[in-house]
């Protein structure tokens, strides 16, 4: 059962105090707030802007996932940067390499994919697990690591092809991508949006249907008590940093196989970082991901239309950065408020109301 | 030596938290030089009446007089002032930072930082025992030189009246011994000391008065000289006092879990924390463990749980064809399916998954087992069915089970997860402190509960630190002491007293 109070009235509040706060800032710079969400709102609706939003969030959305799947362990992987990275430039090479027929080389690839972002996740994890060492930490350094290893792949005396004046890895022959959805005039929409919605089913199922999903929330919640519950904390880190690195390495997989079917040294960074926020926002649960990768992507789309009526594009920046503050603030007061109203509840269940005694309940 | 008039008043003092009386009328006098006992069983609202004489929570009603002025505490900063320091249970000092930085640590303003502050410590410090160079740093310090660090801690800040809570349950007793030492000293000095405890023979031994707090409210004060701890345990639980007298035994000559030679390690060296212990509990008997705590109890539980790996020895368990299967390779899941059902000493740290719903927490422990889970994947239908079975039939007082575990009183939490352990068809329970923290309503729900269950051949072995719950439930008593099993006792015939000096190794030689 879910508390829809709960559920949706921090991330409304986040968006109403976000667009106030920006507010502010567009009358300091001298524009008109109105006009510039006004704006906002109706570049969806010119060329394919709106297709080209949710081509953004499916891959917002699949950096949340693998964001949240750390997050229910209470692990922070930061890493996802650098694992979707790692993956991307493997699978490019590899996908480019293999000759396989239609969908087993799509497959073919994902599953090196997968595996890359697992196996560059797999140091923080080893560590974390018998070193103790942060994951924060290790993660964050692998990230900057990751570009050495892009660049020196792409070199042409490794794997990659020279393009006029940019690197990249050789092409993916046509039977390893993935059929983009055509929408005509509004433009073609990601194939993957239907892998994107099976992975973010299945994580839903993994939560709260299986014996492991069950495990990884117990375990993320308190490691005493899951231990004598008899699940292994370590084992379920391990599990949690792997998993989080291969759904991290198909990040970019969108984009590869659906519009690019070369991995550049120019392709788009940071969208690890995003999935951290879209994440926070979506508080883990598959839904609110996909609506907090919506809302991410529609904002960094709108920034471009703000410049077009001469308001900076940072204000952008600003409403994102405020959403998340204040969506993790209000997450917590209203969290607080709810289980200060359930244990009044608990207290006057059974009594009549009247107030428990030490003698009945009431020890401290 | 004790004066006449009272340093301390506490007159009427009611708190009350959300849907909870936690204190009510209290009524307490200590007088100047005194070591005054404030006695209650976990729950009874001791910890809360030393929190409101610290400054930590106000009373809702009710004075404080303090050198027979009144005087309103908002703060632990306004206690100090009062003259009131607090040592508590669990101590509050920085590890990294030497004994002296501890010291002076917010409490720079009293003696500055150098000299005359130097002078300052090294006379508390001969004062309260303590034998260690200020410069050591304090994670390089034992238990007992520890507590006494917070003793100078509060002293250097200027207290004449010392709150000592629980300040025994770490201490091994000699430990306590030179503690109590100590406190007899400095109340020569003109000391004041408030002294909490449940442990009976201690309160009889350092203490010039006692109050006993039952319910949230005071019973009554005595001279512990006068009263017999019997007469004082009746006082501390009522009239729910378990009679220690013979009932029909169960015990059949058929064992459920055999321990043998088991041994544990410390972590970092070649101590041992478990030492050779051998037991065996049989289908249908309770095997008590009496010890003060921190003789070894947890590890015990803990290693035989698979928490942690034991160094030497084996730990068997009867399979269902009535034989024994060696357990001591297997880990704690596999254990629990072995049939071991668990009730851990901490609810909160090891039993409950305080932030997710009655349900989610039925199936903790009970992941790979039907009806919540068949292996593989979980039913959270079932799940919510059976936990509805399990708040009826135990009277966990809740308005459904999609509460959060945190939301429940404590008594309510352990009925949750006594009737969760009880559910799995157990053939062995091991219950650390069952009643810990929990009311009297819920203490005889959970009493009543585990005799039915031994009544239909479960083995239980039960750690407690609460002599009266050991003697009235078990069906034999081992003593265990410094990690080892010292000695047996017959829960119908021993005495809490006796009990009580063997748990503290005078009783040693003798058995």
């Amino acid at each position: 059962m879910i508390n829809w109070r709960t559920a949706l009235l921090p991330p409304a509040l986040a968006i109403i105090f976000a667009m106030l706060l920006s507010s502010v800032a567009l009358l300091i710079s001298g524009a008109n707030p109105l006009e510039a969400f006004a704006t906002m709102g109706a570049q969806l609706f010119h060329g394919n802007t709106a297709v080209s939003t949710v081509n953004l969030a499916i891959v917002y959305y699949l950096a949340g996932l693998a964001a949240a799947i750390g997050f229910q362990m209470n692990v922070f992987n930061i890493g996802v940067e650098g694992q979707y990275r790692f993956a991307a430039v493997v699978a490019a090479i590899v996908g480019a390499w293999m000759e396989l027929p239609p969908v087993l080389h799509v497959i073919a690839i994902l599953l090196v994919a997968m595996f890359s972002g697992a196996l560059y996740a797999l140091l923080p994890a080893l560590l974390k697990v018998y070193r103790g060492v942060s994951e924060v930490i290790t993660t964050i350094m692998l990230n900057s690591i990751v570009f050495g290893i892009v660049a020196f792949l792409i070199n042409p005396e490794q794997f990659g092809v020279l393009h006029g004046n940019n690197l990249s890895t050789a092409e993916i022959a046509p039977s390893g991508r993935i059929p983009g959805i055509p929408l005509g005039e509004a433009g073609t929409l990601f194939g993957f949006i239907v892998i994107a919605g099976a992975l973010g089913y299945g994580y839903w199922f993994m939560l709260t249907r299986t014996r492991f999903g069950f495990e990884l929330k117990a375990s993320g919640e308190s490691k005493t008590a899951a231990a004598a519950g008899g699940v292994s904390a370590k084992k379920m880190t391990l599990a949690a940093m792997l998993l989080s690195g291969a759904v991290a390495g198909l990040v970019a997989m969108p984009e590869l196989l659906g519009r690019d079917y070369v991995y550049a040294m120019t392709a788009t960074q940071g969208y690890g970082f995003t999935g951290l926020a879209v994440a926070l926002l979506g508080r883990n649960h598959p839904a609110g991901i996909a609506f907090g990768a919506l809302l991410w992507a529609f904002l960094d789309r709108s920034a471009v239309s703000l410049e077009s009526i001469g308001i900076p594009s940072e204000i952008a920046t600003i409403m994102q950065g405020t959403i998340v503050l204040s969506v993790v603030v209000a997450y917590e007061i209203v969290r607080r408020a709810d289980l200060a109203a359930e244990q009044r509840r608990v207290g006057r269940a059974g009594r009549n109301g009247q107030p428990a005694g030490v003698a009945e309940g009431g020890a401290v | 030596m004790t004066e006449p008039e009272p340093v301390v008043e506490l007159t009427g003092i009611t708190k009350r938290f959300p849907g909870v009386v936690a204190n009510s009328d209290v009524h307490l006098t200590v007088r100047a030089g005194e070591v005054h006992a404030v006695c209650g069983e976990n729950g009874a609202g001791k910890s809360t009446l030393m929190k409101i004489l610290y400054g930590m929570q106000q009373p809702d009603e009710g004075t404080i007089s303090v050198g027979g002025r009144v005087v309103e505490l908002r703060n632990p900063q306004d206690a100090i002032k009062a003259g009131i320091g607090m040592v508590h249970q669990h101590f509050m000092l920085a590890d990294n930072l030497t004994v002296r930085e501890n010291v002076l640590l917010g409490a720079e303003g009293r003696h500055g930082m150098g000299r005359k502050a130097r002078a300052e410590l090294t006379k508390l410090a001969e004062r309260t025992g303590l034998h260690v160079d200020p410069d050591t740093l304090v994670e390089n310090l034992g238990v007992a030189d520890r507590q006494r660090v917070e003793i100078v801690k509060v002293l250097y800040r200027g207290a004449r009246i010392v709150i000592l809570d629980e300040p025994t349950a770490v201490l091994v007793p000699q430990e306590v011994d030179a503690l109590f030492d100590t406190v007899r000293e400095m109340r020569s000095d003109g000391y004041t000391f408030i002294f909490i405890s449940h442990k009976l023979d201690e309160v009889r031994s350092i203490a010039d008065e006692v109050t006993v707090i039952r319910r949230g409210t005071t019973v009554g004060t005595v001279d512990p000289a006068t009263v017999t701890s019997r007469e004082l345990a009746e006082m501390m639980v009522g009239s729910e006092l378990p009679s220690p007298e013979t009932r029909e035994s169960t015990v059949t000559d058929r064992p459920v879990l055999r321990v043998s030679g088991l041994r544990l390690d410390a972590d970092d060296s070649e101590r041992a924390v478990l030492d050779d212990v051998s037991m065996t509990v049989r289908a249908g008997e309770i095997l008590g463990i009496a010890g003060v705590e921190g003789n070894g109890q947890t590890e015990l539980v803990e290693t035989i749980m698979g928490m942690r790996k034991a160094s030497a020895g084996t730990v068997e368990l009867a399979d269902a064809g009535g034989g024994l299967r060696d357990i001591t390779r297997l880990g704690t899941l596999a254990r629990r399916e072995a049939g071991i059902g668990y009730i851990a000493e901490d609810r909160h740290r090891h039993g409950l998954l305080l932030r997710q719903p009655l349900w989610s927490n039925r199936i903790l422990g009970y992941q790979t087992r039907k009806p919540v889970s068949n292996g593989r994947l979980i039913d959270p239908g079932a799940a919510r069915r059976d936990t509805e079975r399990v708040v009826e039939e135990y009277d966990v007082r809740t308005p459904g089970v999609e509460v959060l575990a945190g939301a429940l009183s404590g008594g309510n939490q352990q009925k949750l997860v006594v009737g969760r352990e009880l559910s799995g068809e157990p053939v062995l329970l091991i219950a650390a402190h069952p009643t810990r923290g929990v009311d009297v309503g819920a203490q005889a729900l959970i009493w009543e509960q585990m005799r039915a269950a031994r009544h239909d051949g479960l083995a239980v072995l039960l750690v407690s630190a609460d002599l009266d719950e050991l003697i009235g439930l078990s069906d034999t008593i081992r003593v265990m002491l410094r990690g080892r099993l010292v000695r047996e006792a017959d829960p119908a015939t021993v005495t809490p007293t006796e009990l009580g000096s063997a748990m503290t190794g005078a009783g040693e030689e003798a058995a």
